[in-house]
Order: structure tokens, then sequence, then C-alpha cells
């Protein structure tokens, strides 16, 4: 067995251990509870899908929840019993919030499932043991609850140099991984080994604190019978050491780069529970229904360390541990540094729950009242993260956000220390963690902001050109009745007016299919940010992207929509938006001829009182002058108008028909195209897993595109034909120019598709080296077709600039 | 069972409370005070006892008149920590009006009109010290010397050093003398050897009784510093920085510039870098920072001390950089983990 070198990290604390209170018992099994409660939401992600209705029986290990997407988890049957009900029941979050639980009432007969354990891991595909993994409910078990595949397939980004288990369990109080080492030291590595086979890391290292000699021995002991390689790494026992980011410190002398993830430098990090919930699942069958939780805390008479069934509610715990209900003044799930207080004791233990610390006044008592902050530094020699808190602190007290996250407030990993050790009892974590949730609502709300502006700019466009439409159609009606009396006399003053609109219509189509473009380009964009995002687990961003994404594609259709209706009708706006100019300028002439005659007769007043005055009297002639001219204009702008008016149904009312079969086929189109979209993302997941449904998927996506291209076609048929009842010539060279579009446009699909088709050949040929011959292929195939369509959109898209 | 709802963590380091702090502080001053006392008789206690009454006088009428909790605040023995270096800091035989007047300029003005403790830029003592320093250069320049050096031959009774606080005792200039650091500075153009063997406040005894009285506040700086309630860096960088440039400057010019020796054991060298530069309030944060902070005003001590117009540069030392700190403080933040570079300055730029 190799030594490895231990580097330090900056700061941490030593506050007092506090471990050996729950490690003078030995390993308690308690009884089963009269209900299991199992919270659909375990882990990181999206929480589970229920599989079981009400009444149901189910067995031992028998899945109850399956994933709900990428970043999800399976939920099993801890034992066997019915579901009695699917409802919203207290759980174990800081928030103290409810949420979807399944409650199993235990039969008592403790009935397995068929287990079927995966015997031949080290020949079937590692993909394969991946997903097998994701149905045995496996995540991670130090304190996130991170899918455990999810992680693994991150790891594969680059080569990995590190695999570290995490065995430090630096909290205070905490035994439970300490326990697990002693009792399960074999099963941890050969869990490690089916891990190490799956990411192939150069160097295997346990990272454990020097404070659990017991727990070394065993290790040592299991190491030396299987002739491993893997390296056990004793560290100096400091708090935060068992942080990820810290041990990734102390055993490689390498820092995870602010806002990347251990991936990125080539290192991974499980932790030991996690390692033997994979041998329980690859070797026993069994899927992830117990695990190691520490009782401890001055409440209890028996504190101890117990395997527990999941959904066992912390009340019947303490009972198990003999708790003594009246002394516990604070009840914290997870240690002293970092646990949450729970406010209920019908909170189920989940899969992350390490600890219940059942503490009584005495032990931990209530904060003392906060005082001003003297800078002694103390925080800053402690934070591991080299961080300023009293900096932070003071930004965070005065909102200065800005200045917080330039000082890099988002590296904070809230361990606690700097609070530990502050004199003034700041609870420094409280102020971090409210300064980050108010910058994170901000980004949120300036993201929505940004969307509610473009919609409203969107919705004032579409009132406009409605306004615009009814004037018209009021006109024209108007117009009717005033036809026969002055219809020649203006037909040259229409001409320029007609000419202007004209030019303004392709403007603003022009703008719209620029937008259009952008719209696109950052809807893109932010795919690509979410698709990069769940792979490399940012879970705090992907809602959040998950949001702008659907923003962002309402805005795109939104707009699309918008152009559509310009497209097919710019004969209709053209003569809609004439008037407008006209009936300005008469608007204008109108108050004009009022406000000259008002002033008039104010003149003729005053010279009706003083008759002789000279300049009164000139002013008088001037402004009956002014009037004249004034009604002169008038007169000749509503003669203009109405003339105008007399033109605009013919044009109007040649379309409509045609447009809205348009329309409507339009509309199954998108439709259809959806459905394509649905099937295919449901099925590239089923791919993901291995499912069975993905041979019914891929039926199902056939048929959906099939009908989505006769959709297309019988599109693209009315708009040919559409041209030809309309006699004039613009419409048809526009209509013309559209089909040509759309033809452009499935050129583009059709590229697109085919270079996401080799995308995912590619994805496949690296997972999957032994079909590399026939992948190869179809790769070659895939880049043909796309080159194809390539060619035909240059020469597209050429013909079309040419027009 | 009412179960109490608050964030993590939940536990505190027991017993390290501000007060203890403040508390630790005050008492590692006591080898420094025994020395004085012993060299130069009572009148630092009783400088200590008015300091302490006025300190936390003003400090409980300004807290009622701010309508904030009297006890509380005065409990975290921040006043009192005033007191106690304005005490030290201050003449043994100056008259109590001067301490007053330090005292309570101090409180009030330097520390609670700015918001109280923690949020004073400037070291409230130092303030209090440099008003009187200005504003009565006569008392706080009389520093009584040496028993066997002085004319009378002897040290200030109990009785006569209360006369001459609160009274006024004729014959104070027999029991006092030019502090070395005053003797240095006027000893105009004479070389150093021959200033040292002339020039009365440069003798052999005198020196040593400032050597002691630097060597006692070492020693409590040293206790702060296992205590970890101070770091190494302040005080280090200000007494490196002051003896490089005194050393420099020896170099170049040994007939009239004083050894790093003579400037590091004299004046309130050791004091000042251990227990005034360190005021956590007003100095820089980060390490670098405190290195930075340090050494500026180690520069300051040997400028003021050698052209300027005082004796002893410790307290406009500290007063100038105390106005630099935060600036400092933006130019030193350190290297946060997972970044390549420290930020610099408070452009909001990209994540490096």
């Amino acid at each position: 067995m190799q030594t490895t070198n231990i580097f330090s990290f900056h700061g941490g604390i030593h506050p007092p251990e506090n471990k050996a209170q729950s490690l003078t018992l030995p390993l308690g099994h308690p009884s089963l509870p009269k209900e299991l409660i199992l919270p659909l939401s375990q882990h990181i992600g999206q929480s589970s899908r229920p599989l079981v209705n009400q009444g149901e029986q189910v067995l031992k290990g028998q899945a109850v929840a399956i994933n709900n997407g990428f970043l999800s988890s399976f939920l099993h049957a801890p034992t066997s019993g019915t579901i009695t009900a699917i409802e919203e029941r207290v759980i174990a979050h800081p928030s103290g919030l409810s949420d979807l639980c399944i409650v199993i009432e235990p039969d008592g007969n403790d009935c397995w499932t068929e287990r079927k354990p995966l015997d031949d891991w080290r020949r079937i595909s590692k993909t394969d043991v991946l997903s097998y993994l994701a149905e045995m409910g496996i995540v991670g078990m130090g304190g996130a609850g991170f899918p455990t595949q999810v992680k693994l397939q991150g790891a594969h980004k680059h080569p990995l140099t590190h695999f570290i288990i995490n065995a430090a369990e630096c909290e205070p109080y905490i035994t439970a991984d300490d326990m697990l080492i002693r009792e399960k030291a074999e099963q941890l590595v050969l869990g490690i080994e089916v891990l190490q086979h799956l990411v192939e890391a150069d160097q295997v290292i346990i990272g454990i604190e020097d404070n659990k000699p017991q727990a070394i021995a065993a290790l040592n002991n299991a190491l030396a019978q299987h002739n491993n390689t893997i390296q056990v790494a004793v560290v100096p026992t400091k708090y935060p050491s068992g942080g990820e980011k810290q041990l990734i410190q102390l055993l490689t002398g390498k820092e995870v780069p602010s806002g990347q993830h251990p991936a990125d430098i080539g290192i991974l990090c499980q932790n030991v529970g996690t390692c033997v919930a994979v041998h329980d699942s690859i070797y026993l069958g069994q899927p992830l229904i117990t695990r190691f939780t520490t009782l401890t805390g001055d409440a209890l008479k028996a504190p101890q360390n117990v395997e527990v069934l999941l959904g066992t509610p912390v009340k019947h715990l303490l009972d198990y541990a003999q708790a003594t209900h009246k002394k516990i003044s604070r009840l914290v799930m997870g240690g002293p540094m970092m646990g949450f207080t729970l406010n209920s004791i019908d909170a189920p233990i989940v899969k992350t729950s390490n600890c219940i610390l059942a503490a009584s006044k005495k032990e931990l008592p209530a904060p003392a009242p906060e005082q001003a902050c003297i800078r002694c530094g103390m925080c800053e020699q402690a934070c591991p993260a080299s961080l300023l808190p009293q900096q932070l602190l003071w930004f965070s007290k005065s909102q200065e956000f800005e200045k917080a996250e330039h000082y890099n407030l988002f590296d904070c990993i809230e361990c606690g220390a700097c609070s530990y050790v502050c004199p003034s009892s700041i609870p420094l974590v409280q102020y971090y963690r409210h300064t980050k949730s108010s910058i994170r609502e901000a980004r949120e709300a300036a993201v929505k902001s940004d969307l509610a502006k473009q919609r409203f700019e969107a919705r004032k466009a579409r009132q406009e050109a409605e306004a615009a439409e009814k004037e018209a159609k009021r006109l024209a009606r108007q117009k009717t009745s005033t036809q026969k009396t002055e219809g020649k006399a203006t037909e040259t003053k229409k001409a320029t007016p007609a000419a202007e609109t004209k030019t303004a219509i392709p403007d603003e189509s022009k703008k719209l299919k620029v937008d259009i473009a952008l719209a696109k380009n950052k809807l893109k964009k932010l795919q690509k940010q979410l698709v990069e995002a769940q792979e490399n687990e940012h879970v705090e961003e992907i809602n959040h992207l998950q949001l702008q994404v659907t923003e962002q594609e309402k805005t795109l259709s939104l707009l699309e929509q918008q152009l559509e209706k310009m497209a097919t009708t710019p004969a209709e706006k053209s003569t809609k938006a004439a008037p407008a100019p006209v009936n300005e300028e008469l608007k204008k002439a109108k108050i004009d001829v009022a406000l000259i005659g008002a002033k008039l007769k104010k003149a003729q007043k005053q010279l009706a009182e003083s008759p002789d005055d000279n300049e009164l009297k000139a002013n008088v002639r001037e402004l009956e002058k002014g009037l004249a001219q004034a009604q002169s204009l008038l007169d000749r702008l509503t003669s203009s108008t109405a003339a105008q008016k007399a033109d605009t149904p013919q044009k109007a009312s040649s379309k409509p028909t045609v447009n809205d079969d348009l329309k409507k086929a339009k509309i199954d189109l998108a439709i259809a195209k959806a459905a394509v979209k649905k099937v295919e993302k449901a099925l590239k997941k089923a791919e993901e897993l291995k499912a069975p449904e993905s041979g019914t998927l891929r039926q199902q996506l056939q048929e959906a595109q099939q009908r989505a291209d006769s959709l297309e076609k019988a599109l693209s048929n009315p708009q040919t034909q559409s041209p030809a009842t309309e006699a004039t010539k613009s419409n048809a060279s526009t209509d013309e120019s559209a089909a040509q579009k759309e033809q452009i446009k499935k050129q583009k699909i059709a590229s697109a598709m085919a270079k996401a088709a080799i995308n995912k050949l590619k994805k496949r040929l690296a997972a999957e080296p032994d079909q590399a011959e026939s992948i190869q292929q179809e790769i070659a195939a895939a880049e043909k077709r796309q080159q194809e369509a390539d060619a035909l959109l240059a020469q597209l898209t050429q013909s079309q600039d040419t027009m | 069972m009412a179960l109490l709802r608050i964030t993590s963590p939940h536990t505190q380091r027991a017993g390290r409370r501000t007060s203890w702090v403040m508390l630790m502080v005050i008492l590692a001053t006591i080898p420094g005070i025994a020395v004085q006392s012993w060299l130069f008789g009572w009148g630092t206690l009783i400088n200590l006892a008015i300091a302490a009454i006025t300190a936390l006088l003003s400090e409980a009428a300004v807290l009622t008149m701010r309508r904030r909790s009297v006890a509380f605040y005065l409990k975290d023995y921040s006043a009192l920590l005033t007191a106690v270096l304005l005490g030290i800091a201050l003449p043994p035989s100056v008259p109590w009006w001067v301490t007053v007047t330090a005292v309570a300029f101090a409180v009030i003005f330097a520390k609670q009109l700015y918001g109280g403790l923690g949020n004073n830029p400037f070291n409230p003592a130092m303030v209090g010290y440099a008003i009187v320093l200005v504003s009565f250069p006569v008392p706080m320049t009389q520093w009584v010397g040496a028993s066997d050096m002085v004319s009378s031959g002897s040290m200030l009774s109990l009785s006569q050093s209360l006369q001459a606080i609160f009274h006024h005792l004729p014959s104070i200039d027999s029991y006092t003398m030019a502090t070395p650091l005053d003797g240095f500075k006027h000893k105009d153009s004479l070389s150093s050897t021959a200033a040292f063997n002339s020039i009365a406040s440069l003798k052999g005894a005198n020196l040593n009784s400032w050597l002691f009285i630097n060597g006692a506040y070492l020693l409590g700086g040293l206790i702060l510093l296992a205590l970890r309630i101070i770091t190494w860096h302040t005080p280090v960088a200000v007494l490196s920085s002051l003896s490089v440039i005194s050393g420099v400057f020896y170099l170049i010019d040994p007939n009239h510039a004083a050894t790093p020796w003579f400037h590091l054991t004299t004046g309130a060298a050791m004091f000042g870098a251990f227990f005034i530069a360190t005021d956590p309030v007003t100095s820089c944060t980060s390490n670098r920072g405190k290195l930075v902070y340090g050494t500026g005003i180690g520069i300051l001590i040997y400028v003021i001390r050698t052209w300027g117009g005082y004796p002893d540069g410790i307290a406009f030392g500290v007063l100038l950089m105390n106005f630099a700190a935060p600036l400092i403080d933006y130019y030193t933040q350190p290297r946060t983990y997972g970044h390549k570079k420290a930020k610099k300055g408070l452009t909001i730029k990209e994540d490096n």
C-alpha cells in the first residue's frame, strides 16, 4: 500500500468532537415502525413519479416511484406492506414544509420482491451498469443526495486522475460512516471496486480523519485481504476536511476552480455510504432502502448508530434511543455545523439523513445576542475558502450585492466555521444565505422583467396592427357611402402614400425577421446552456434556465405568428396602413381651423368693443385669411381620404378564406412537429436509460414524423395554389419567396437533424467502442446527408438572394 | 415540546466572546503597566483610574442618549480598553483634565458618534491622544524620568503624584526629564556618539528603563499572539519596517541617525506595534492588508520621529494609516479557493 501526500487547506476549526457518545453501543436495528413515509423528493433534481396507487400491495425492494427526467431517482419500498396514502406530509427539509410522500403501512412480513444481482457487471457495458444503479435508486449519501449515475456519467468528461472516497466525516457528533466502515469494510471495498471499474481513475484514495482508528484498522484489514490498489489517506482531524472541495485539496493539493466541478479537473468524490449501497445493489440486488444513521444528543439515554429503513419517522428512532422528549430543545438533522433543525418529530429519515441530534438546552444553548462586528478577523482565519467573511457581512448588511459578489460570496460553502468562531455571535452564514438568495432572486427578476418587456412590446405592436386594421375597415364602410360623389377627384393624390406604405411594410417584416433570428439564436444558446447545466450538474441553474427557455420559446412563437400574419396579408396591410398619415394631417387641419376660428371670434369681439382700433382690424383680417387657408386645406384632405377609401375593399376582400385555411394547416403542422419533438425527447431519455419502451417510442416517433411530413406537404400545396387565385403580381412574388423560404427552412431542419444524428452517433461511439464499425458507417451516411442538405440550402439561399 | 428552529451552525466556540477578547487585551497590558509603575511611580495607575471612570461614564451617557442598552454595551469592555490604552500612553504626571479630555473625546467623538463599537474609522485611543498632544503640548511632553537620573534623585511618592495630577506640584520639573526620543530629536548638530555621551536623557539608565518597558509590552503582545487574539502580521510589519528604514538611514549616516535597536526599544514602539496598530476595527482585514498597513505605520513612525515635529510618531502614524486602511483592503483581498488570482480593487469584472 502506497502512502499518499497529505496537503493542507486554509482555515478550519476544531470544535469539540462529541463522537464518543454514539459509539459506546453497537449498531442498532430498530423495529418496523407503524408506517413508513417516503418523500418523493429525497435527492437533488426533480422529484420522482409514483408508480403505485393507494391501496396497492408492495413487496420489499419493489420500485414505488420512477425517476422523472435526467436528474432524478428511483424509490423503493423499504418493506412489504400496503400503500395507505400518497399525500402531503411533513418532510425533513430546512423549510419545515410538507411535500408529497408515499406512505406505506408495513405488513410485518418483510417479504422481498425478486432480487436480481448484477453478477456480470464486469462484462456488460458500463452504461447498463449505470442504468442499473439508477434503477436501484442510488444517490450520494453524504449530504446532497446527488443521483449517483449522473455524477458517474459526468466523471467521463475528463480522464480521471483521482477517485476519492470520502470517509472524513468531519462534523462533530456524527459517527455513521465510522460505524459503517467498521461493520462493512469488505462491502465498502467491493463497492469501490465496482465504481472504479466504471470510472477507471488513475488513483483510488480513501480519505479518512485520524480520529477513527478502529475504522482505519478495519479498512486496512479489508484492503489487505483483497490485495487492492486502493490507498488509505489519513488526514488530520479538522473541520471541514470532509467538505468535497477541502478533501480534494487535502489529498491532491488541487483546487476545484470556482463555478466548476471536481470532474472538470479529473476528480470524482463518493461517500462511503454510497459505495456500500452500490455494493448492495450490484452484489445482492438490494435497492437503496436502508442507511446508517447516528442517533445522538444529551436528550437520548441510549445514543447509538442504527441501520434504519428509509421513511422511518424520527419519532420512532427517538423512542428507540430512549429519548427524554422534554429535554429536547433542538432537533437537528445532520451535524451541529451544517445540519438543519426539524420542527416536527414526524418527519421521516431520507436517503441523506446521516444523523439525528436531539440536543438538550445545555448542549446547544440558544445563540447569544449578536454584538457589533469588531473585524477581529477570526472568521477570516477560519474560512476554508479564504474569503473575507467580515467584509461579506458588511456588504450583506448594507445590501451591496455587487460588492458581495465581487468578494466571491458564491464561493462560500456555508460550512459555518466563521459563525462558530465569531466572538460577537454574529450568525454570519445566515447573512450570506440571505444575500445569496437575494442575488439569485434579483437575477431571476431581471430575466423576467426583460421577457415581460419584450412581451409588452410585442403586444403593443400587435394591438397597433389590430387598431389600424379596424380603422381601415371603418373607413372602407364609410367610403362606400361617399364613393359616388367624390370618386375621381383625388386619384392622383392617393398614389404617393400607397407607395410609401408598401415600402414600410417590407421594412417591418424585415425587422420582425431579424427579431425572430435573434430570438432563435438566443433560444439555441439557452438550450445549449441548459444541456450543459444538466451535464455539469448545476442544479441551481437548471430551473432558472428552464424558465428562460420556455419564455424564449413563447416569445419566438409569438414573433413567428406575427410574421406569418404580415407575410400572408401584405396587400391587406398596405391598404390598412395607408390612411394613417392622411388622417394625421386631416386632424391637424381640423384643429387648425378650430383654433383660428376661436382666435377670430375673440378678435372680432374685441373689435366690437373698440371699433376704432386699427391694429385689431388688421389682426382680424389676417386671422380670417388664415382660417380660409386652413379650411381649404381641410377640404382637400377630406376629399382625398374619401377617395382613398374607395379603393380599399377590393384589395381587402380577396384573401381571407385562403388565409384561414393556410393558418389552420400551419397550426396543425406546428402541433404535429411538437408531437415529434416530444416523442424524440422521450426516446432520448429511454435510450439513456436503456428502457424497454424505446422500441415503441421509436415507432411513435416515425408515425408522428410521417404525420408532420404529410401536413407540411399539404401546407405547401395551398400556398402554391393561393397565388393563382389572386391576380396581383406583388402577391404572387411574395408567396413564391415564402414558399422558397419554407423550403430553406426545411433544408435547414434536415441539416440540423443530420448534425444531431451525427453527434448522437459519435456519443454512442464513445460509449460503445465495440460497435465502432457499424456506428462509423452510420456516421458517414449521416454526414453525407448533412452535406447534401447543406448544399441544397446554399443553392436555395442564393436563389433567394438573387430574387 | 417547542423545538428551537434556527439555521446552522448550531454551536459556537465556548467562551471566546468579544468581551473576552477585550478583557484579554487589557490583561496583556499588565506586565507593561507594572514595569511602568515600577520605573515612574504611581502616575500611570492614577491615570488609568481616571481614564477608566471617564470612559465608562461617557460611554454610558452616549448610550443613554442613543437609547441603547447601557449594561449590554459596557459589558463588552471596549470602552475600558480605550481607557487603559490612553492611561498607558499619557505621561504619568499629566494633569487630570488632560486625561479626561483625551478619554472623553476618544469615546464620545471618535467612537460613539460614528455608531459605536465596530463602526469607528479611527483608533479612538489615538484620536484622544492626538487631540491632547496638539492642544496641550507642555504637559504632554513632561515625562517622569528614571529616579536616579532626575535632579530630585527619587520617584514621585503617591501623594506627590496625586498632587501633580489633581492640583499642581511646583517641584514637578525636578522629577521629569526628556524621553530618549525627545533627547535625540533635540541633539541638533551633535553627532550620535557625542549625543549619547553628553545628553542626560540618552544615558544608559534612561535608555534601559525604556528598554524594560518595551520588553514588557513585547511580552504582553506575545501573549496576545499565543491566544490568537491578534495575528503576527501587523506587529511584525510595523517592527520590521521600522528597523529596516532606520537601518538604511543608519547605514547611510551613522553619525546622525540612530540605530534600529534605539528605535525599537524607545518610545512606544512595542506598545504601538502590539496594542495600538492591531486594533481590529480600524486596521486592515486581510493578512496581506495587515502587512501593508503595518509597514506603512513603521515607516511613518520613523518619518515623524526623525523629521516631524513630535518626538514619537505612533499616534499619527496609526491615524494616517487608518485613513488608508479601506483602500488597502480593496487591493489586498486574499485569493479565494478555486480562483487563479486574487481580486483587486473594486472594479466589478468577469471572474478569473
